[in-house]
């Protein structure tokens, strides 16, 4: 896959970015995920599957998102002209339901006529559960009971769009744990199960079909910020769970070699705590969930839990295609703390009224930095991956409903 | 039979073979619940009448596995059980132990980090004879089953309710030492397989190998080990037995007293049920 002259040719026939990706996964499971991949590259450019996915993304989602230029926090930086990819403004609240619209139609496509999916933040369950009670078809999104708590509102919701929510108790109960549950629940239900998986991890195919269908993230990117500058943006910024914002974000520009590219990933109490969520920064190149990719793990191989305030981003590993961006040096990984986050999340809300999702305040936070370092003729894009509202109790627990009130008019803390 | 056969498996099933019936493999977690007591199980498998020892290298994130062998990971890993420390008991077993297959069987990514050259160095001069990686199918050969074999490792691999017509040649021309069937489309510990689709399998793999075909998942009582010992040469049972030490734990996880033979019980109970099918169909295959 490496040819010198593009990042865009991954992932080869076995699904590898160069020694990321892959298949490792149970003979039990080979054969579906065989059969996922053959439908996908018999759909994915298919006209009337096409049509249909933007038929969805149009009139159902909203797209195109607006690419909003935020000046008064970009003139508060003192830097760079900060535009925000309002992905918070889709239905459901997020990016995470642009790979949902199109692995639904797949997965009709497929005759699939049950669906599960893993959920950390509850996004991705929300989003699955909302194609699922669009399409009819039952539905059963694994959580782990940390986030169950944590994600109170968004629980309530799968639930109200006739989800079944599975409450995980193995493991540290987040995210890793959602995703090992339901891979044992596709094992088991192999000939009607769709599993709907929600980043661009896990076995080939579903890093690469994630990515494709989030791409619709820098696509849209590209030609609006042609219309607004007439030219391409000089840095990409966005947060980093699994990956799929950022490399729906990133993958349209990868081979632009004028575009700074930064991936941020949740840092928790801070790297050196080790109570945190950063393979890449702070891991090493492993092999868990169907993909070989870095993890947070101990000498011998053991996974170990991920921290994050943000349950979206508060996963061990991350999608083997921004490892493989990580080690060829074309993407930036940098870190953004619990802390930091929360900071961010306040000042957008107060310069700009827009309630960011935690995940999406980590990426703000980054940017944040940069910005006052940078020229005002710098063009960032920041990914504003989801909104708030499901944040707003941990917001409240933190820093407590009476403080936020009491800030003051017109000064962001 | 032309010549002897020089791996420890393929010695193993001929035996069993000559004997006419077929054998108990046991699977235990190494180290499950604390490293003296799996040591104490271990060494009375062979007495107890366990034919081929799997020992599960424990891992924090076991997707193939149900409930009972989940916890049994993390009991192992939690009382400081490593791969190296898997790899030194069956060294020690071998010191008295020439003859018992042992088989390794888990996840790759701590085989992975131990560094997959080193792994199998170490594992083939402590005495393992084959190994069974859940999440290495014949897609990503090349990152283990390759290796192991060039090394002189037996590499067992799966076969699922699931693996088609097409596939199925291509897995087993990829196998060594047995064929371990997965007899439910599911995880382990969870629900049992109807002998007669059972049956139906393994007649299927047949046609196309010569290796014995263990059978495994689902397996718990001596008259189903004895129903399958009458349609392949091996039942496999895991969850089972690691279900009684679950039960032998105190509060705090730490072994009751008379854990160890509760185990090893059950394990004869079990051959017993074993030895009972005699079948006659051992010649079906033939030694490598
Ligand atoms: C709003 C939001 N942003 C980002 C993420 C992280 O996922 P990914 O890295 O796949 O975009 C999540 C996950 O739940 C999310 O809800």
């Amino acid at each position: 896959m490496t040819k010198r002259n593009t990042y865009r040719a991954g992932p080869d026939e076995g699904g590898h970015f160069g020694i990321y990706g892959g298949r490792f996964v149970a003979e039990t499971l080979m054969p579906l995920i065989l059969e996922v991949e053959r439908a996908y590259a018999r759909y994915k450019d298919e006209p009337e599957f096409l049509a249909e996915k933007a038929y969805y993304y149009k009139h159902y989602v909203g797209r195109p998102s607006p690419l909003y230029y935020a000046k008064r926090l970009s003139e508060r930086c003192g830097g760079a002209k900060i535009f925000f990819k309002r992905e918070d403004l889709n239905h459901t609240g997020a990016h995470k339901v642009n790979s949902c619209i199109g692995q639904i139609l797949l997965a009709r496509r497929m005759g699939k006529t049950r669906v599960i999916a893993e959920t950390g933040a509850g996004q991705h369950g929300v989003a699955t559960a909302t194609v699922c009670a669009l399409f009819d078809i039952p539905c059963v999104v694994y959580m782990g009971t940390t986030d169950v708590a944590r994600q109170a509102p968004n629980v309530f919701r799968m639930k109200m769009l006739g989800a079944e929510v599975r409450a995980v108790t193995s493991g540290s109960a987040t995210l890793k744990d959602a995703m090992n549950e339901a891979l044992r629940d596709w094992v088991a239900n192999v000939h009607d199960t769709y599993y709907l998986i929600g980043t661009v991890a896990g076995p080939h195919p579903y890093p690469m079909m994630v990515r494709d269908f989030q791409s619709v993230i820098g696509n849209e990117t590209r030609e609006q910020i042609l219309e607004l500058e007439g030219r391409l943006p000089d840095s990409l910024v966005a947060c980093v769970g699994g990956g799929s914002n950022a490399m729906g974000l990133f993958y349209p520009f990868l081979d632009e070699a004028d575009v700074r590219i930064v991936g941020v990933e949740a840092a928790g109490d801070g790297i050196r705590t080790g109570r945190h969520a950063a393979s890449i920064t702070a891991g090493r190149p492993g092999v868990l969930h169907g993909n070989r990719t870095y993890l947070l793990q101990d000498a011998d191989g053991q996974i170990q839990e991920a921290h994050s305030i943000s349950a979206g981003l508060d996963y061990p590993g991350i999608g083997p295609e921004h490892s493989w961006l990580k080690d060829a040096g074309r993407v930036e990984y940098a870190t953004i703390t619990d802390k930091e986050s929360v900071e961010a999340f306040h000042l957008l809300t107060r310069t700009e009224g827009i309630i960011p999702a935690l995940e999406s305040a980590h990426a703000i936070a980054h940017a944040v930095k940069m910005a006052p370092k940078l020229p005002k003729s710098h063009l960032m894009v920041v990914s504003l991956s989801g909104r708030g509202d499901k944040d707003l109790d941990t917001i409240a627990k933190i820093s407590g409903p009476a403080s936020v009130g009491e800030q003051k008019k017109g000064q962001p803390p | 039979m032309s010549r002897a056969p020089h791996t420890r498996l393929a010695r193993r099933f001929a035996a069993l073979r000559t004997e006419g019936r077929a054998g108990l493999v046991t699977f235990l977690t190494a180290g499950d619940p604390d490293a003296k007591t799996a040591w104490k199980i271990l060494k009375g498998l062979p007495g107890a009448g366990a034919d081929v020892i799997e020992i599960g290298m424990p891992f924090s994130d076991p997707m193939a596995d149900g409930p009972a062998i989940q916890a049994s990971s993390l009991r192992a890993l939690k009382a400081g059980q490593t791969l190296k420390k898997t790899i030194g008991v069956v060294a020690r077993f071998r010191k008295a132990d020439r003859d018992t297959p042992i088989v390794l069987m888990g996840y790759f990514n701590p085989i992975y980090s131990y560094g997959v050259a080193k792994f199998l160095k170490d594992a083939r001069a402590a005495g393992v004879d084959g190994l069974i990686v859940v999440d290495t199918p014949i897609e990503e050969e090349d990152e283990l089953c390759g290796p192991a074999r060039a090394a002189g490792l037996d590499f067992i691999q799966l076969v699922a309710p699931t693996t088609g017509e097409a596939r199925l040649p291509k897995v087993l021309a990829r196998a060594s030492g047995f064929v371990y069937y997965v007899s439910i489309t599911g995880i382990t510990g969870t629900r049992s397989a109807a002998v007669s689709d059972v049956a139906g399998a393994v007649r299927r793999i047949r046609r196309h190998t010569h290796l014995p075909i263990a059978v495994g998942f689902g397996i718990r009582t001596p008259k189903q080990a004895a129903e399958i010992a009458r349609i392949a040469e091996a039942a496999v049972v895991g969850s089972a037995l690691i279900n009684v030490i679950a039960d032998g734990l105190d509060k705090s996880d730490k072994a009751k007293k008379g854990l160890g033979p509760r185990v090893l019980g059950l394990v004869t109970r079990l051959a017993r049920g074993v030895r009972s099918a005699k079948s006659g169909r051992g010649a079906k295959w033939k030694a490598a």
